[in-house]
Parts: C-alpha cells; structure tokens; sequence
C-alpha cells in the first residue's frame, strides 16, 4: 500500500500520471462547463430566426450602435491604458512628493460603479446642474451638452483604469529596479528604459487589465442609459423590455460574445509572445527621483487624477446625502451592509479559490481543450448583466425542474426552487461573471513564475499540491489579493444577477441604488451609493496596505 | 419557444455527461447539501405566508405589505426587480415557483404577462365592482391597482395654457426647438404611443412622432425629472411626463418653501382624453396559496390600501369610491382615454419601431 504510494507520487505508474492529469483537467473543464451553460442558452437564440427585428434594426439602427460602441471601445481602451500605465510607472518607478499616498490613492476610483460616477457628473455639470447654471449667471448663453460620447468616455475611463493601474503596478513592482538600472547603465534614457524594457516586461499584466476593462465597457447598461448613449447593450434590452423579444436580445448579445472571444484570443496571443518570468519578488529599493518642474507635473498629475475621479464625486454625493439623510438612513442599512459584505466576501473566496486551482492546473497539464475551457470561462464577464442573469435562471430554473426538484421530492423534501432563488444559485452566477476578473490577475502572476522553480520542487520530490501550498501559493500572493480585491468590489457593485437571483430579503445596497436611479430619485440614491462607496473603500484599503 | 427546446436538450445531454463523470460520491454530497436547502428555504405553508415578485419599487409597496401583515397576520415575502427579469424568471422556475402575485407597473407589462401565461384568470365579485373594466384584463388575469397619466408640463413664465391642446399638437412648428423629451426606451412612453397608433394610425402617428424629434431641444433624457428640471432651467418649454414625477418635484419645492416653475396640463381634453397607465397585480398561474393571494388583491382593491398605494406615489386610486389625495386633487379633474389599455401591450413592438423610424432616441 505504502509501496502504491511513494510510487504514484513518484508518478512511476504511468496509468496513474494520466489519471491524475486528468483529475487536474477536469478543473478548467468543469469551469468551463458553468460558464458555458448560460452561455449556450443565450447562443442558442439563434435557432429561430427573427428576421423582422433584424431588418427593423439594419434599416435603422444597426451602423449607429456599432459605431457608437466601436468608439466607446476605442476612447476607454486609450484612456485606460493611457493612464492605467503612465500611473502605475509614476507610482512605483519614481519619486515624487506625496508619491507614497498616491500610489494607493489612484486606486481608490475602483470603488466608485460607474452607474454612480454617471449619474453624479450629469447631475454636476448637465444643464440644469449648478456648474453650468452657475456659469449661465455670468454669461447668460452658456449651454454646453455634457450628454457627449467623449463625457461618457471619460467617465468610463475615470472608473476603469484601476484594472490596469493596479496590475500594470504589480507588474513595475515585481519586475524590481535591477531592470531599470540595468538598462540605463547599458545606456538608455528613462524614456527608452520604459519603453523598451519595463513596458514590453510588463505587457501581459497591462494587456489583462485592459481587457478587463473592455469587457466592462461592452457589458455597462448603467451609465450608458443615463446618458441616453445608444450602444449594443442598449439595443439588446430594447429588444428585450420594449419589443418583448428575449430572443432576439439574446441574439444581438451573442453578437457580443463575439468581440469578447477576439478580445481574448487577442490577449493570449498577445501573451505567449510577451513572456515575461521572474522568479522573486524584489523591491524598489532605488527609485527615480523626479527633479525641478519634474516632480511638481507628476504630482499634479496624480493627484488631479485622484481628485477628479474620486474626491470630486464623493463631495457630491456627500452633499445630496446632507439633504436627504434623514429621510432614506435607516436601521435597514446594517442589514444591507451585511448582506453586500457576506455576498462579496462569499464570492470572491469562492471565484479567487477557482482560478487559483484553474491557473494551477493550466501551468502543468494544459491541453486544446482545457484551453478552449479557459477562454469560455473568461466570457460570462463581457456579458450584460442582465443578459447572463437571464441565461442563468433559464439554465437553473431548467435544473431545477428535471433534477434538483424531483431528487429534493425523492428525499422527502417540497417544492422550493433550489437554485433560483437560493444563495448557491447567487453564488454561482457571480462564478459565471467573474471568474475572468480573478483569472486577470492569477494567470498574469502565475506566468511570471520561472518554470525551473517548480521543475525544481518536482525533481526533490514534492507533490502537486505541496507545490501549490509551498511554493506557489506565497510567491502568488500579490496577484491573488489583488484577484481577490478586484471580485469583492465587483460583487458588491453587482446589480442585475443580484436582483434576479438573490433570495427572499437579501436586498443589497446595489439592490436600494437601483430601487432608486429607476425612478429618477438620483438625490436619495446618493445615500446607498455613498454607503457602497465607502464599504468599497474598505477592502481597497485594506488590500493596498496588504499588497505593498 | 427555440431557445427552450434547444437549451434544453443540450443541458439534459450535459447535466447526464456531469453525473456519469461525478459518480456516486457527488450524487450523495448533493444530495445532502439539498437536504440543508429544503429547510433552508422550504415552500410556503397553506396559509399565512404570500410570496410577491414585485416590479412595483420596495419603498412605493412595502408600507402596504406591512399593512396587511398587521391587519390579517399572513406574512409577505418579496424580491423587487424590472418587470421582463422577473417574467423570465416565473417562466424558468414553471409549476416550481414560490411566487403566488406578480406586480407590476405599465400596462404593456401586464399585458405581456398575461400572454405568456404567467398569470391565472381571477372570478371575484368584489374586483369587479371596485375596479374599472378598462382597467382589468378582459380575461381577468390582472387588475390595476393604481392610475397615474401621462402629463404636459409647461413652464408658465414662457408658455401661456392656450397654446397646448393635445400629443398631437406638439408636433407643430410653434414647437421648435422648445420641447423636451424622455427617451423612448421608456415604457410610458412606449405605451403612449401605442396608444397614438390606436387612435390615429400609424402614418399619422409616424408624422406626429417625427414633428416631436423636429421639435427637441435637447436629445432625450433617460428620466421625467431630469426632463421637468430642463423646462425648469430653461432648456426647454414643455415636455410630457408621469403625473407622480410631477408631484415628487412639486413636493421637493414645497418643503423648501418655493413654489415650482412648473405647471400640468391635461392634454386631449376634446377629444378622447388624456392618456393613462396603471400599475397592477396578478395571480401566478401556479401560486401555491391562491385563495389567500386572491383576497390579497381584493384587499389592495379596497378602502385605506387604494389611499396608501396613491398616495405614497401621488398617484390615483382606480377604485371610483376612494378619492385622491389633496395635492393630487389640486392638479385638477380631466377626461380620461378609456380605451382598452391592453392596447398599450398589443402594440408596444410596433410603437418601438415606428419610433426607431422617426428617429426618437
């Protein structure tokens, strides 16, 4: 028995190595699987055809929406990479006064939903908000429309560039000053050090943040709707709410599924040409200390970032909350408190833990199809909320009925639904939705690992999970916090899938926000949008402290 | 439908390949973490306990289910959500469902509802005597609860009451460039037009609708107060919004001791009347405790709830006996359109489409 033991940990018996490869196989697979289902229903639509609505929409509005979005796609990409990188460089490369709180400061705008950053600069700076209003006192034409593609771009780009913020940092950070050093000995200036070395180091890190948000950008309804900016998720719930056509909403959101799996394919390609590997963690322990006007255009620049994104809306929000607090604030508060941050804290364990065992499982025994697996398990994120929470109950109310039900029934147990409607089904559809968030930042560290490393741990003997617990799991630990971070906060902004599948009672604060912006009470909206905010803040913190 | 079939069958084929690959080991554990479940969340008892998916926002319905708990004791659980979420979300969970009422806002939705057999036919006496037949399903699936009509609001330093006249009207050039709208991604406003089609065809509707696009000032708002607050600013003359937005922004100046800019008025008064839309209530098609959630609804039909519901919306009751309240009483009597509202639901694609093609964003 002993003997059987030693031997297959050796991985002597080679019926035994194929077993347990599979056995890691089965892990991406199963993943993939989740995520497909909802998925599949959604692609699925396209067995009927619903040629009047398509002809309706090319006669009308087709070119439009996908010009609209193209551009959306466009302006945020630029900007979050634009920004995402410069930051990040700024933060962890050089000095600057008051470098050490902006470097965690930037990241603070992650806990601002964009649904929230929409409604708060329209109410700003639209026509009838006190900037402009104040500006008409002056000069009595002013009128400027901030109802513009370029306002909800930079909105977009204003919540956004964390994502690539945060792991093009961890990318600087990890990547160490040796490099930068090394490479202005051979010559280089600073801008050619960043360009040539740091940046294409960094690249897999960057590409994974942008691609996060991308997918969020093609998925937003909140903000889009606000402004009243026609995209393609707005015509896929116009279908749906206004035409009572979920089927050919499904099919314009397959459409979707589309860019997504070129967005992928592009990143991974982007990835296996850009490896990048770095066997330990070193520190900045020198960093470029900005000189004269230098460090003064750095400073203002961060800052001004943090200010705009963040401090300005927060003052905001605080304001409408001064005159409406009395009225929304509650003892009910705690209770949705602790239902975001059970919900959050739930969900990010469980997609964190996933994607760990995922990324593992591809770094050793990765063939076509648990890559194919991977690449479907990354889409649920690019869907429209609402979208996937429907391709969710159809698919759980379907189990349900034919199997979970009837077996309940056979243990002697009623009728009760047990995954619509019931934490389990909440919690996988979070799964379903943000498996690619944690995936990001997992995959990005664990490629970053020098593949001798292992190799060495296997040669002295270690097994597949010691070599997770020993020697993956503490040099992964920045990129699973900040997978872990990144889902917390995601869940908690979460709106549609909540709303659809929470059980009886669990409102969430997402759930009294939306209870609000729908009826136009953006005032008394502020309130739980505040409440999320600063909760957000908390994890953010926390995590930047932890990750440093 | 396709897409059940279809998906359907593919998630027998997948959920069977799932099992044979778990074996037994994982058949048990489910079965055991299903045992937790079922007490967890087990179906409703006989009596005492109503399950509502309500479409209606928590803070406009929750009073009254608070109400009702006092009163008879029977307890209520809900989830709140858009009306289509929650329509698929019946349809997935069939005969399984816990819902025993469906509410929701909009005649369309109810309409929809209805259609797609969610919602079962109700025979009850008192329904028929407190509520309107226009203000019922034909086939009694669904009942109003609550009225509210869709209003022009002027501003009355710029724009003097005998210039407006009716929807119509507001296409004309005097208009131009003095109109605000909302989106017509909006249902009321989907379901007005609707009832434009009815009245007038769709040719006639199209010129309306284009006159209207020619007229905005301003692109398309995604609400009614932010539309009311463009007229309040100045962006903008009139604009068409719900009678209840109206009375928030009303009720918002009058705390702060101001009076508002604006003013209602009640449009088509010559002719068929002015349009207006409800929010109402059904009984699922497989509620567990029907006979309690059909006294449910008579109580919601009746005496103080018909007040409550108005009122916490400043809305109108649909029950001709219960007055409305003081503030909604000041905006003044007018005719309504009774027309069959079901209209609103029948012709909503079309009125979708016919805007897409005058250009209304």
């Amino acid at each position: 028995m002993i003997e059987a033991v030693t031997l297959a940990r050796r991985g002597r018996s080679p019926r035994r190595v194929v077993f347990r490869q599979w056995c890691w196989r089965l892990i991406p697979l199963l993943a993939g699987f989740l995520v497909l289902m909802p998925v599949a229903v959604i692609v699925s639509s396209w067995s009927d055809s619903q040629a009047d609505v398509w002809r309706h929409l090319y006669h009308t509005q087709l070119f439009n929406l996908l010009q609209n979005t193209l551009i959306m796609l466009f302006g945020v990409g630029l900007g979050v990479t634009v920004l995402g990188v410069s930051l990040a460089w700024l933060a962890t490369v050089c000095d600057f006064p008051g470098r050490r709180y902006c470097e965690w400061a930037l990241m603070l705008p992650l806990a601002m939903p964009t649904y929230v950053l929409a409604f708060v600069v329209l109410g700003q700076w639209d026509f009838m908000g006190p900037v402009q209003v104040l500006l008409r006192q002056w000069h009595s034409d002013f009128r400027v429309d901030v109802r513009h593609p370029l306002t909800i771009i930079a909105i977009m780009t204003g919540v956004l560039y964390p994502y690539v913020y945060m792991l093009a940092r961890s990318a600087f950070v990890t990547q160490g000053s040796d490099v930068t050093e090394a490479s202005r000995m051979l010559g280089l200036n600073l801008w050619q050090s960043f360009f040539k070395v740091s940046l294409p180091m960094a690249r897999p890190a960057i590409i994974a943040g942008l691609s996060l948000a991308l997918m969020e950008t093609l998925a937003d309804f909140g903000a889009v709707s606000v402004f009243n900016y026609d995209t393609f998720t707005t015509a896929i719930y116009k279908s749906w709410f206004g035409l009572f056509n979920l089927q050919a909403a499904a099919q314009l959101a397959s459409l979707l599924l589309l860019f997504v799996v070129m967005a992928l394919m592009t990143e991974r390609y982007a990835r296996n040409n850009g490896r990048d590997e770095q066997g330990r963690r070193s520190q900045h322990r020198f960093r470029i200390v900005l000189t004269g006007s230098k460090r003064y255009l750095a400073a203002f620049y961060c800052w001004s970032i943090v200010l705009l994104c963040f401090v300005l809306p927060l003052i905001q929000l605080a304001v409408w909350c001064l005159d409406i607090y009395s009225l929304e604030l509650d003892s009910r508060y705690w209770q949705l408190l602790e239902h975001t941050l059970m919900l959050g804290v739930g969900a990010a364990l469980l997609v964190v833990a996933s994607s760990l065992l995922i990324a593992f499982s591809q770094r050793g025994y990765a063939n076509g199809l648990t890559r194919g697996a991977v690449m479907v398990a990354g889409m649920g994120y690019a869907l429209p909320g609402s979208v996937l929470a429907v391709g969710v109950v159809l698919c759980f109310g379907y189990l349900d009925r034919e199997w979970l039900v009837p077996l309940q029934q056979w243990f002697g147990g009623g009728t009760a639904p047990v995954l619509t409607g019931g934490l389990i089904g909440l919690l996988l559809a979070y799964f379903v939705r943000f498996l690619a968030v944690a995936m990001g930042p997992v995959e990005s560290s664990i490629e970053r690992i020098r593949p001798s490393l292992p190799e060495a741990a296997r040669l002295l003997g270690s097994s597949q999970w010691r070599l997770l617990f020993k020697v993956y799991l503490p040099m992964l630990r920045p990129g699973i916090l900040t997978a872990l971070l990144l889902v917390l906060v995601d869940v908690m902004k979460e709106m549609p899938a909540t709303l659809l599948l929470r059980p009886f009672g669990w409102d969430t604060l997402a759930v009294r926000i939306f209870e609000m912006t729908s009826e136009g009470e953006w005032q008394r909206a502020a309130v739980p949008a505040l409440t999320l905010v600063l909760v957000g803040l908390v994890p953010v913190i926390v995590m930047i402290r932890k990750s440093r | 439908m396709g897409i059940k079939t279809f998906s359907q069958s593919l998630l027998t084929a997948a959920a069977v390949s799932l099992v044979v690959a778990c074996g037994g080991e994982k058949a048990v554990a489910e079965a055991a973490k299903e045992q937790t479940n079922t007490t967890a969340h087990e179906a409703p008892a006989e009596t005492g306990e109503l399950v509502v998916y309500s479409a209606r926002k928590e803070h406009l319905i929750k009073p009254l289910f608070d109400r009702y708990t006092a009163e008879t004791g029977v307890d209520i659980k809900y989830v709140t959500d858009k009306a289509a979420p929650l329509l698929t979300r019946l349809q997935a969970e069939g005969e399984n469902t816990p819902a025993d009422l469906l509410i929701t806002v909009d005649a369309g939705n109810l309409w929809y509802a209805a259609d797609q057999g969610v919602l079962s036919p109700v025979e009850s006496e008192t329904l028929e005597a407190n509520i309107p037949s226009y203000l019922q399903d034909p086939e009694n699936r669904w009942f109003a609860i609550s009225k509210r009509a869709r209003v022009i609001v002027y501003s009355p330093e710029r724009v003097s009451p005998e210039e407006l006249s009716t929807y119509e009207a507001l296409a004309d050039p005097q208009w131009e460039g003095r109109l605000c709208l909302r989106t017509s991604k909006k249902v009321y406003n989907q379901s007005l037009v609707a009832t434009l089609i009815e009245a007038n065809g769709e040719d006639k509707t199209e010129e309306v609708v284009e006159g209207w696009v020619q007229n905005l000032a301003a692109p398309p708002f995604s609400n009614d107060t932010q539309t009311m607050q463009a007229v309040i600013a100045g962006q903008c003359d009139v604009a068409i919004v719900n009678t209840y937005y109206f009375g928030r922004l009303e009720k918002a100046a009058l705390d702060k001791g101001e009076t508002l800019p604006l003013k209602i008025f009640f449009s088509n008064q010559d002719d068929r009347g002015i349009h207006v839309n409800v929010s109402g209530v059904g009984v699922t098609a497989n509620a567990k405790n029907r006979e309690q959630a059909v006294k449910f609804v008579e109580w919601l039909s009746d005496g103080e709830a018909q007040s409550m519901l108005a009122d916490l919306n400043q809305e109108f009751p649909v029950n001709p006996t219960i007055e409305a309240s003081e503030e909604v009483k000041s905006w003044g009597s007018f005719k309504e359109d009774d027309v069959d509202i079901t209209i609103a639901g029948q012709r909503q694609a079309e009125a979708v489409m016919l805007m897409d093609k005058a250009g209304y964003r």
